[in-house]
């Protein structure tokens, strides 16, 4: 499923096959590749016809790929009680210049992927770029883990976390101008990371509030804002209407993972009661084949859990990524509306220096006159210099939004394969199942 | 096809070939439509008959005259009473699995009715009882006294009765009997159990796949609508896909469906049926066994009879004796019958099982394997 593609755009890179979990069945395709051009100048996207967005095409020349893979594995415990912490083994696979070494493996804990996102995001949001989210902080989760309960949840709940920590960073590199940042190579690179401290505000759900302080805040500014291009008004309804149905199939899927995990432990007590039916029985090949049949249910049963594991992995946290990113996505309007207002302060600011300076000429005071001058070529060029930067945010959000839309509808159909990939297999297992056992079945009498 | 009312010289014992072909709610009432055929005549018959009349058949076997050792006989169970007559919590239970589910209630009475005609009509001495054949044949159901209950069914009865069930047997054939059918009863009752809770479970599994396919729709239709010509190839290829993920958790759902469906025709069936069968034996050899105590009784009595009484005694000695031989031999018959029979329907169950699971696999297979290539032509 890997297509390798280059893109003429800077900006434009398709994300290709994500990495998996190991639990996959499908055979395994070259790993996920990244092609990444150098840096180059900002071109407006030229018209893409359906099949450009789509690379399938296997004549596509395989250009100098340049590569990178990223896996976070092996979760470690470290230290012990309520001072416990995960700790994340982040190995980088790479041909890419500008690192210099061809791989990398570091120690990371989560405090530190949070500490990445507050850089990265302190530098480039505000420029309008959708910088992607890390996964949310769990106290419960974690304060199951620390104090060392072995359980089944808290298994889960680890392996959530570092399928959804490499996720976060795949996405991170896969953005051109993210895998440029320093503070991205020396994550991936630096052997000793200074412990970042002011994660908090970064816990889930301070980092939501955030978020919808500022969407508050701006959407009141939205009715106000003369918005000259229509896109960015139809563009914002749609992510809004696209983050209420992924919450609600987030929930729907949330609801079909316990009925699952009921229908497979209900399977288990019945493949229990089948065999004890099995050994009451005088005759002998009806016992042998009751036999058969609980462990035909166990089997089903096992099918039904693990099913219900792909259900949560695999679709449920497709989910889940795309409503934190839709949010990401928000808070790039956000700014955008942000730098339209700096905009249009500045224009007033520089409108009353105007009056003032006229006031000045009227009322014959010259000393203050060219101080007043002064200020208004000031403003003027702030002025004009916000103007800029409004365009070029807008510029910004419109081709990021659509490298996301991209990326989006990729990672979606790769998962979505995936998924699929899992319902059939768990189907042809069942087959091989009750194939097996209908000879046991006929041999009764 | 309809007969009119056939006169009852007509002695022919040959098996039938009975199929109940509709239910339905006849105001408070159910009301079955039974069609049979004789292997041995070409006439079917079609009649309509309530619960009421068919509970009123099952009292004529057991009441039957003149029939040698008719309590060693094993009754076949009269099928569960349709409606109102389920326990509360059942009834509650029964309520959400019909709405969740749809399942056909009716056709599931239908077939309980069947199965009890089959068994009834295949009985090589219950076949022969006249009220099977009015049951039957005649457009009218047939006059009915009221039941008089209790005289067969001893294990309900008073608790001095219950006593004698833990009777020690004087045959190792009989005894061997009651204990493995105390156990078989349990484990098929446990077992039956589990089927019917599954069946609970599948139908709320079967919610949640629909409201997913559902909200699935509801996501790919805001997509599509939002789609103009202009727009962004992307958005297109996600539209298609949330539409193709929406298919996808329809095919889920039927298989749910099916699935339980699958397991509920067969093997729930058949469990259903037989722990009424191995109650229908727990009684027969309870039967037998109070006469065992009554013979143990009359020996008993004619031994400490004074000499006035002796012949009375021994007369009711004599009867008890025949009596309970008599049972003994009929019983002895109907185990091996029962046994038999009880295997060949579990297999047939087991196959029905396998075979219709097998089925269901292989359809949502081909389904999935579809909608996974269409879904990887998709360009996204």
């Amino acid at each position: 499923m890997s297509t390798e593609a280059t893109v003429e755009l800077a900006l434009d890179s398709p994300l290709n096959n994500r990495k998996r979990e190991p639990a996959q069945t499908k055979p395994s395709a070259p790993g996920p590749s990244l092609t990444v051009t150098g840096p180059s100048t900002l071109k407006p996207p030229p018209a893409k016809t359906f099949e450009e967005v789509c690379p399938d095409d296997p004549e596509e020349e395989e250009k100098d790929a340049f590569e990178l893979n990223i896996a976070v594995t092996n979760p470690e415990k470290v230290g012990d009680g309520m001072n416990a912490y995960m700790a994340y083994k982040v190995s980088t696979q790479t041909n890419l210049p500008m690192f210099k070494c061809k791989t990398y493996t570091v120690k990371r804990r989560f405090s530190d992927f949070l500490g990445l996102y507050e850089k990265l995001s302190e530098k480039h949001s505000q420029n309008g770029y959708i910088v992607p989210p890390p996964p949310e902080k769990s106290i419960l989760g974690m304060t199951k883990v620390k104090v060392g309960k072995e359980d089944s949840s808290s298994v889960e709940f680890v392996e959530r976390r570092r399928a959804s920590l490499e996720r976060y960073l795949q996405r991170v590199v896969s953005h051109p101008l993210l895998l440029q940042d320093p503070d991205v190579r020396e994550f991936l690179e630096k052997d000793e990371l200074p412990r970042a401290v002011s994660t908090q505000a970064l816990s889930g759900a301070g980092f939501l509030k955030m978020i919808n302080r500022a969407t508050n805040a701006v959407s009141k500014m939205t009715i106000k804002m003369n918005e000259s291009d229509i896109w960015f008004e139809e563009k914002l309804l749609e992510v809004e209407s696209e983050d209420q149905h992924l919450r609600k199939l987030l929930s729907v899927v949330e609801t079909l993972v316990n009925h699952r995990k009921e229908l497979s432990s209900n399977t288990a007590m019945f493949a229990k009661s089948v065999a004890m039916l099995g050994s009451s029985e005088d005759n002998t090949a009806l016992s042998r084949a009751l036999s058969q049949l609980a462990e035909v249910e166990d089997k089903i049963e096992q099918l039904h859990q693990d099913q219900a594991c792909n259900d949560f992995f695999i679709l449920a946290e497709l989910f889940a990524d795309y409503i934190r990113l839709l949010t990401a996505v928000r808070g790039s309007f956000d700014h955008r509306m942000k730098t339209w207002q700096r905009w249009q302060d500045a224009q007033t600011t520089l409108q009353k220096k105007r009056e003032n300076e006229a006031k000045l000429l009227w009322a014959n005071k010259p000393d203050k006159l060219q101080q007043a001058k002064d200020e208004i070529s000031e403003w003027e060029s702030k002025v004009t210099q916000y103007e800029r930067d409004f365009e070029r945010v807008s510029a910004t959000v419109r081709k990021e939004v659509l490298r996301f839309e991209k990326e989006k509808a990729m990672d979606f159909k790769n998962q979505l394969v995936r998924y699929l990939e899992t319902l059939l297999h768990s189907h042809q297992q069942l087959i091989k199942y009750w194939e097996a056992f209908l000879p046991e079945a006929k041999a009764i009498a | 096809m309809d007969a009119g009312i056939e006169d009852n010289s007509n002695q022919d014992f040959s098996g039938y070939d009975v199929r109940v072909t509709d239910a339905a709610q006849n105001g408070d009432t159910f009301v079955y439509v039974i069609k049979s055929q004789q292997i041995s005549s070409d006439t079917e018959y079609r009649v309509e008959r309530e619960f009421e009349d068919v509970e009123w058949l099952h009292h004529c076997l057991l009441t039957q005259e003149g029939v040698t050792g008719l309590h060693g006989i094993i009754f076949p169970p009269l099928p569960a009473k349709p409606g109102p007559s389920l326990s509360n919590s059942e009834a509650k239970t029964k309520k959400k699995i019909e709405s969740l589910a749809m399942v056909d209630d009716w056709q599931m009475y239908c077939r309980a009715l069947e199965e009890y005609l089959h068994l009834v009509t295949a009985h090589p001495v219950l076949v022969k009882n006249p009220a099977v054949h009015s049951f039957l044949k005649h457009r009218e159901p047939p006059i009915k006294t009221k039941v008089k209950k209790g005289i067969f069914n001893k294990l309900t009865q008073a608790v001095g009765e219950l006593r004698k069930e833990h009777h020690k047997d004087i045959d190792d054939f009989f005894q061997n009997e009651r204990d493995s059918n105390l156990t078989l009863t349990a484990f098929t009752k446990a077992a039956a159990e589990r089927t019917k809770r599954s069946q609970i479970n599948f139908p709320v599994a079967l919610c949640s796949s629909t409201e997913i396919a559902i909200a699935c729709g509801h996501f790919s239709t805001a997509l599509h609508l939002g789609i103009g010509q202009d727009d962004d190839p992307a958005d297109y290829a996600f539209a298609k896909m949330c539409l193709k993920l929406s298919e996808v958790l329809d095919t889920v759902k039927k298989n749910f469906e099916k699935v339980a469906e699958n397991d509920l025709n067969t093997l729930g069936f058949n469990l259903e049926l037989y722990s009424r069968f191995q109650d229908a034996e727990k009684e027969m050899l309870f039967r037998r066994t109070c006469k065992l105590v009554d013979v143990e009784t009359a020996n008993k009595n004619l031994g400490q009879a004074k000499p006035q009484k002796k012949a009375a005694m021994e007369d009711i000695k004599k009867a008890a004796d025949t009596e309970f031989d008599e049972i003994s031999g009929m019983a002895k018959v109907e185990i091996q019958r029962y046994h038999r029979e009880r295997v060949r329907a579990f297999q047939k169950a087991l196959i029905e099982l396998s075979d219709s699971q097998l089925q269901t696999a292989r359809e949502c297979c081909v389904e999935l394997k579809q909608q996974l290539a269409e879904f990887k032509q998709l360009c996204a």
